[in-house]
């Protein structure tokens, strides 16, 4: 068998988070009754006219300038016009050959590896509404129904070069653009409600081959699990086709979750003549300097400059910084907490954030933004463990509470139920005079050479305070003692 | 009344001489009378019109209204009126009341204007002797033979004949100058952006503006200083300063009124392709000019042959897309019968779109496919800047364009309807002008054998007022917009 090389590129719409439409003033909320959140330009009645959203433009900007690609002074709308029932106007008003963002990359991580992949282009354009049809929960008399909520949706649809190798690549392309758009502030996401959607044109060559093979498309892939397969189904195929004499055609194929396979939906010979042209209604779009600076002037740090700075500042492991830099909230929730505990305090904070912290967000299935305890809570908590005011496992305790809404502060907590730690010599000794007076035969165990012994001494030591002595302390003076 | 000026009109309301009501009644009556002959109307609804006029009558005897208030309008069917029948003179929205209000129809309704009704029109804008109207042709008051021109010719011809005080139009390629010239009426196309084109239904969005039809220049420039303005629901409206326009025309006169204004005359307008009566008439107007103190100055336009050819490209392309909405899904006319979606849009289509429609949309979708676009589309655009050059040119040397506005006075009903070429010839001075985006005006420059010609003014971006004051005092030395027709007592 001959050795196969896959080549994938990803066409990715993601929903932006404005509050209105790109075009009109209806709200975007997703889950409305049908056609409650269209307006008179959303259902294109006639002598209506689109206004852009400047907000709209901000989130191409924002993304823009997270992957270093150029922001156009000067771009255009243009329509692409076919007749659909759910695409009221008869045309799609989309940037087609001047395009606000071009170029830039993003960087994934495969395994161990790193990969840069290049950004051809994004450019903005509406989102379609749904035809609803039988079935499905939907009540239509054997008839299909329309609804245009989402007509006017704004989307920012993001092209990248056919630079990814193989499905790990492209799964790992869409998480990181994913986690990047989410980061940025202008995508919810949301993939179950249709708000990062991907299409992916995958063709296979044999290695060592300049040119490209012939590429199908996959269209609509909206979970990172179904790109995985559908890319992985897709490659095996071709590849088969190839090696049994066959060809494969260009076309436009669908992912089949049930069967996991995909489906031609339309051949090359059928595909549409789209018939753009620039959209006469609306002026083009003029970016300045000053908006593309006053915008990046508000964007966040991020996430792999993020990631670095943990490394340098805090001295924590790459990995640790990866973890928590896979979303702005988390890496916030760090920060936050790190400001709070002191820096000193970093790894244990790491530790708190990513064990603790993470297991109970997990099993009570919460967001970062959801947890009870606050990483001001949380760094106060470790900074009474690292000076030694407490000691870790009393720390849990207070984690609990603090989860659980019993105080406002540790050190609120610590005070009412008296759980500092006895570090003061005079307190411990005077404890550990008692104990060993009232365990000689321990005493006489470990004189005997059994530092089992010793350990449950500590441990009766640990008891008689409620966990509350210093068990570094008691270890210390208890040998002393015994010495 | 009906000979009153707006201004007259707005005095005798004011003054409690007529009320709303007893004017909208009037016109009303005008309408009943005379519209089965002319067919200029599409609607009217006297009760909604009547309930308006008693609102701007409680206005006037509040001592609170202004130019307009309590005049009757009439609307060309463009233009969106809620609860108003609302078909663009087509079958396809014969079944549409609008829900919403044409930024040009709430201005007037601010004003305290009458809508009076909505009139006919050719479908969806496209044609040039108002024949290719769902509704039937309109017929031309000064002769019921001919044409009174189009695509605003149901607008012209009920202010022609009175049955309307003004009204209101809109030109893509000539369609208020035309049926202006045809009727003997004062028609001006403003600057592309100056009127909303919100709730105006599209033909060309590049070149479609609103302006107004009246009996005189005076009455365009009360009519203007409503419909313009900046909407931000228009992307390509223009934030500007509001101005005026009948600021000029009180000025005092004088003997030489147009002293310092210098008229600019292109060879292109006066050659062949001009009939030679229209020719004669629009050269005794020059002489008039002269008169009135203007100075004329030779000039050339010389992209103005490649101006038809350019604008039905770009025409066809944009309404190709502009009218796919009308695909039977959401309003409109939908087909009875039809075996699959695909079948119900090319039933719906073929069924509720006119001949000359389906032709452009052909056109368009042919001149914007694949392989097509960059020899017809992007050549046109080319030639649309050439055009605008030679205009911004031109204005280097003078301050208004003069010409004929069409090549002929009204061509009988049918003359033309079957040779779409000669029609779209009938427009060939006013097409340019919407491609370099200028206003014009066209006001009435004399009859030959009885019928009415009209001469054009083009002046350079913004230059309503100038143009309006031009018109204005030609008009006040020679009143041939004073002419009515016969027959509509």
């Amino acid at each position: 068998m001959k050795p196969w090389e896959v080549v994938i590129g990803i066409e990715t719409h993601a929903q932006l988070s404005t509050r209105a439409k790109i075009f009109s003033g209806s709200s975007t909320a997703f889950g409305a009754a049908p056609n409650l959140q269209a307006n008179a330009v959303d259902i294109a009645l006639p002598g209506v006219l689109p206004v852009l959203n400047k907000g709209a433009v901000e989130c191409a900007i924002r993304f823009g300038l997270a992957v270093g690609a150029k922001i156009a002074e000067r771009s255009i709308f243009a329509r692409k016009n076919y007749f659909y029932p759910d695409l009221p106007k008869g045309y799609q008003i989309s940037q087609y050959e001047l395009p606000v963002v071009v170029g830039g990359s993003l960087a994934i991580s495969v395994g161990e590896r790193e990969k840069l992949i290049s950004l051809t282009r994004a450019h903005l354009e509406e989102d379609a509404g749904k035809s609803l049809h039988e079935g499905a929960g939907q009540q239509l008399h054997g008839r299909s129904g329309i609804d245009l909520n989402r007509a006017g949706t704004p989307l920012l649809e993001i092209v990248s070069e056919p630079e990814l190798r193989s499905a790990a690549e492209a799964v790992a392309y869409a998480r990181t653009l994913h986690a990047l758009l989410r980061w940025i502030g202008i995508c919810d996401g949301n993939m179950q409600e249709g708000s990062f959607r991907c299409d992916a044109n995958v063709s296979v060559r044999p290695i060592g081959q300049a040119q490209f093979g012939t590429r199908r498309e996959i269209k609509n892939l909206n979970s990172f699990r179904f790109l995985q397969q559908a890319i992985e189904y897709e490659v095996q195929w071709q590849i088969a086709t190839i090696e049994e004499g066959g060809r494969v055609e260009q076309a436009t194929v669908l992912f089949d979750p049930d069967s996991g396979e995909t489906r031609a939906m339309r051949s090359k010979e059928d595909a549409h003549d789209y018939r753009y042209f620039p959209d006469p209604d609306l002026l083009p779009l003029l970016i300045d300097r000053p908006w593309v600076e006053q915008i990046r002037s508000q964007m966040p740090e991020l996430p792999l400059a993020k990631r670095d700075r943990l490394i340098a500042d805090y001295g924590l492991s790459a990995y640790d910084a990866n973890v928590l830099t896979t979303s702005l909230e988390l890496a916030d929730y760090y920060e936050a907490t790190v400001a709070a505990a002191g820096k000193a305090n970093a790894k244990t904070c790491a530790n708190w954030v990513m064990v603790d912290l993470a297991a109970r967000l997990n099993k009570e299935d919460r967001e970062i933004g959801e947890s009870p305890v606050a990483a001001e809570q949380l760094g106060a908590l470790i900074a009474r463990i690292g000076d030694g005011t407490i000691s870790t496992n009393i720390g849990r305790k207070i984690f609990d509470a603090l989860w659980n809404g019993e105080g406002s502060s540790p050190d609120e907590i610590i005070f009412r139920q008296g759980l500092q730690q006895i570090s003061d010599s005079s307190s411990l000794e005077a404890l550990l005079d008692e104990l060993l007076a009232a365990n000689p035969a321990m005493v006489a165990e470990f004189r005997a050479g059994k530092e089992k012994a010793f350990n449950a001494l500590v441990g009766q030591a640990m008891k008689a305070t409620r966990g509350k002595a210093n068990p570094q302390r008691v270890s210390e003076l208890l040998r002393k003692k015994l010495g | 009344m009906i000979e009153h000026s707006l201004q007259a009109m707005a005095r005798s309301l004011a003054d409690r001489e007529i009320s709303s009501v007893e004017l909208t009644q009037l016109y009303l009556d005008r309408i009943v009378r005379h519209n089965s002959g002319l067919n200029a109307f599409i609607t009217v609804d006297p009760a909604a019109s009547l309930a308006q006029a008693r609102a701007a009558d409680e206005r006037l005897a509040r001592g609170e209204g202004g130019p307009l208030t309590g005049i009757p309008i009439a609307h060309k069917d463009i233009f969106c009126a809620k609860d108003w029948l609302t078909t663009c003179g087509s079958k396809m929205l014969s079944n549409f009341v609008s829900p919403y209000d044409a930024a040009v129809i709430s201005r007037f309704g601010e004003a305290g204007a009458v809508m009076l009704g909505k009139t006919n029109m050719d479908e969806f804008a496209m044609g040039s002797s108002n024949e290719t109207s769902f509704y039937g042709p309109v017929r031309n008051p000064w002769d019921g033979s001919c044409v009174p021109g189009g695509s605003s010719g149901g607008s012209a011809a009920a202010v022609a004949a009175r049955l309307a005080p003004a009204a209101t139009g809109t030109d893509t390629g000539g369609s208020i100058r035309q049926p202006a010239a045809l009727c003997n009426l004062s028609g001006l196309k403003p600057t592309y952006g100056v009127v909303s084109r919100y709730g105006m239904i599209a033909f060309a969005s590049s070149l479609d503006q609103a302006g107004p039809l009246g009996r005189s220049a005076a009455d365009c420039a009360i009519l203007l200083n409503v419909m313009a303005g900046f909407d931000d629901r228009d992307s390509t409206s223009l934030d500007r300063q509001r101005e005026d326009y009948c600021r000029e025309l009180a000025a005092p006169a004088g003997n030489k009124p147009l002293a310092g204004l210098t008229i600019g005359l292109p060879e292109e307008f006066f050659g062949e392709g001009c009939s030679a009566e229209v020719t004669r008439l629009v050269e005794a107007a020059i002489a008039e000019y002269r008169k009135l103190g203007a100075e004329t100055v030779a000039i050339r336009l010389p992209s103005m042959g490649l101006a038809v050819a350019a604008y039905y490209v770009i025409a066809p392309a944009e309404a190709s897309s502009n009218l796919a909405r009308f695909d039977g899904v959401r309003y409109g006319h939908r087909a009875a019968d039809y075996r699959d979606l695909t079948d119900m849009y090319c039933k719906s289509r073929a069924q509720g779109f006119g001949a000359e429609v389906k032709r452009r949309i052909l056109i368009g979708t042919y001149v914007l496919s694949h392989g097509y676009y960059d020899a017809y589309y992007l050549q046109a655009q080319r030639v649309r800047r050439l055009i605008a050059r030679d205009f911004a040119e031109a204005f280097r040397q003078c301050d208004v364009i003069l010409g004929p506005t069409s090549p002929s006075t009204a061509f009988k009903l049918g003359e033309k309807a079957a040779d779409p070429v000669q029609m779209y010839l009938s427009d060939i001075y006013t097409i340019a002008v919407n491609l370099a985006g200028l206003p014009a005006i066209s006001i009435p420059c004399g009859f030959a054998s009885g019928l009415p010609a009209g001469l054009q003014l083009i002046g350079n971006y913004f230059s309503e007022a100038r143009l309006l004051h031009a018109a204005h005092r030609y008009q006040q030395e020679n009143p041939w917009h004073l002419q009515h027709p016969d027959g509509f007592a």
